[in-house]
């Protein structure tokens, strides 16, 4: 490939994103401007709070019971070489509440939810259902993306609440693995360690978190395209990229916690 | 523009890319006719009825449909004209997730008031259910009706709106020669119950013949001819001919 192909390429790659990016800003323009229109779909809105949040509780569950375990198993060598072994509760706590547990909720919701998205929407576009819906007069948006969206906004805050619950509680197997922790005592290591500048932030960027999963999912099978090879494609990038927006949000998260004084 | 038409189409013009699907097309639907527009795969026939109904906007030209201007229309005007306008996809279409109930009466959810579905809703359903014969299938999926019997929940789909218009997008592709005279007399049913004019997109030429007061040939972007099927079957235009042989 000469240097001539190789600009051409790059130029091509840089305006196929900024169009795409463009069309996300679009997008997003208009699920908040169908958002504040009456007649909502309250009926499909639970509906898909119950796929989003129910049927996630198992497996945020299970690998948030892993990841607590495994942190303090891990942790605890390093801790005992400083003799500092009865901190674990304490930094393993935040650790997990500020940070890794909701960017892993947020990253499995990404791989799940988004995916699921993508592949729906994607689907119902190629067999031209939501165009039939279109032809109807019945606001395909409204019915597929603001509930949707709006689902994963507000699931995700649970989603991730349950599983710092869970993560902390796989935290005592782990502690008491080795050692021997009282139920009483960890926990109140636990409360005495955590601020409100661990937990609030935390919990309001899993709102944005699962915004972008729900926006960047119905968004890539919304616009899919070219049949079933489309559909695959649209549930990969969105996995994708709703995965790289889960870092980039969590990245300004904790820099305006950081000029909030929050850290 | 004739006053009794419900549909009027002028010099519309749609292309991809380099593609010129439509080149100043022109046609007028009467009401309480039968159009058949007849043309090669690939001739605009899909794209034609999609721009009728503003799914895929046109380049150029008027379209309007009971007296609007459709690309004039914001959403909510395109909305309430749309469902006036009933679209037989021809892959049905039909929602998968979805039972043959909750698929018709998905439509009413935006049209009707909640006060208007509680008490109608059911008998609405049971209507068009009888119309298209599948009163049976009423709590089945969609994956468990046959090629036919999705054509003709489809089509009572878009008859639960009570249109004064429908659009057929090659009703009776993919289906054996007996369901698919099934679905012409189907058509012609409805056409005289519910006094709808309509237009037929097809190459299956005993659909036209069994459902069209009038044919409309699109040929290479434009209206090749526009005559009654009768003395189009006799036409000695070769380019016409080889639809009829």
């Amino acid at each position: 490939m000469n240097k001539t192909n190789i600009m051409e390429s790059a130029f091509k790659n840089n305006t196929q994103f900024l169009n795409e990016t463009g069309d996300i800003a679009r997008f997003t323009g208009r699920f908040f401007k169908e958002l504040f229109k009456p007649r909502q779909e309250f009926e499909e809105f639970l509906r898909q709070c119950y796929w989003v949040g129910y049927k996630s509780l198992p497996l945020v569950g299970i690998t948030a019971f892993i990841m607590g375990l495994v942190l303090t198993i891990q942790s605890r060598p390093t801790l005992v070489e400083f003799g500092a072994q009865s901190l674990l509760p304490s930094m393993v706590s935040i650790s997990l509440v500020r940070e890794i547990s909701p960017v892993i909720t947020a990253l499995i919701c990404a791989g799940k939810i988004g995916s699921g998205m993508g592949a729906e929407l994607g689907s119902m576009r190629v067999t031209e259902q939501i165009d039939a819906m279109d032809v109807s007069g019945t606001n395909p948006f409204r019915y597929l993306v603001v509930t949707r969206v709006m689902a994963t906004t507000l699931m995700l805050p649970v989603l991730s609440s349950l599983s710092n619950a869970v993560s902390l509680y796989g935290g005592y197997i782990g502690v008491n693995i080795r050692g021997q922790v009282s139920w009483h005592l960890y926990w109140s290591q636990i409360f005495n360690a955590l601020s409100f500048g661990d937990v609030v932030p935390s919990i309001i960027k899993t709102f944005f978190f699962g915004f972008a999963i729900g926006i960047i999912g119905c968004y890539k099978g919304y616009t899919s395209k070219k049949g079933t090879e489309g559909v695959g494609r649209s549930a990969n990038s969105a996995v994708v990229v709703a995965s790289l927006l889960v870092f980039m949000i969590d990245l300004i998260a904790v820099q305006i916690s950081d000029l909030l004084g929050l850290t | 523009m004739n006053p009794s038409s419900v549909i009027n189409v002028e010099k519309l013009n749609k292309s991809f890319g380099d593609n010129h699907v439509l080149r100043d097309f022109s046609i007028s639907l009467n009401k309480g006719e039968n159009l058949a527009v007849l043309g090669k795969s690939g001739s605009g026939k899909s794209v034609l009825i999609k721009c009728i109904i503003n799914l895929i906007p046109a380049d150029d030209g008027q379209v309007m449909v009971l007296g609007r201007n459709v690309n004039e229309l914001n959403q909510e005007e395109l909305d309430k004209l749309r469902a006036r306008v009933g679209f037989l996809f021809q892959s049905n279409a039909l929602y998968d997730s979805m039972t043959v109930r909750e698929n018709l009466e998905f439509p009413l959810r935006m049209h009707w008031k909640k006060s208007e579905r509680l008490v109608s809703t059911e008998k609405a359903v049971m209507e068009v259910l009888n119309d298209v014969g599948l009163i049976h299938s009423i709590d089945m999926m969609p994956e468990e009706l046959s090629g036919g019997m999705r054509k003709r929940i489809a089509l009572a789909r878009t008859l639960i709106l009570r249109p004064a218009i429908i659009l057929y997008d090659e009703p009776t592709t993919g289906l054996d020669p007996v369901t698919a005279r099934e679905i012409s007399q189907l058509i012609i049913k409805v056409q005289r119950k519910y006094n709808t004019s309509s237009i037929i997109i097809s190459h299956d030429m005993n659909c036209i013949n069994t459902t069209a007061n009038r044919v409309v040939m699109l040929i290479d972007g434009k209206c090749y001819a526009n005559d009654t099927y009768a003395n189009l079957e006799v036409s000695t235009d070769p380019k016409i001919k080889e639809f009829f042989d």
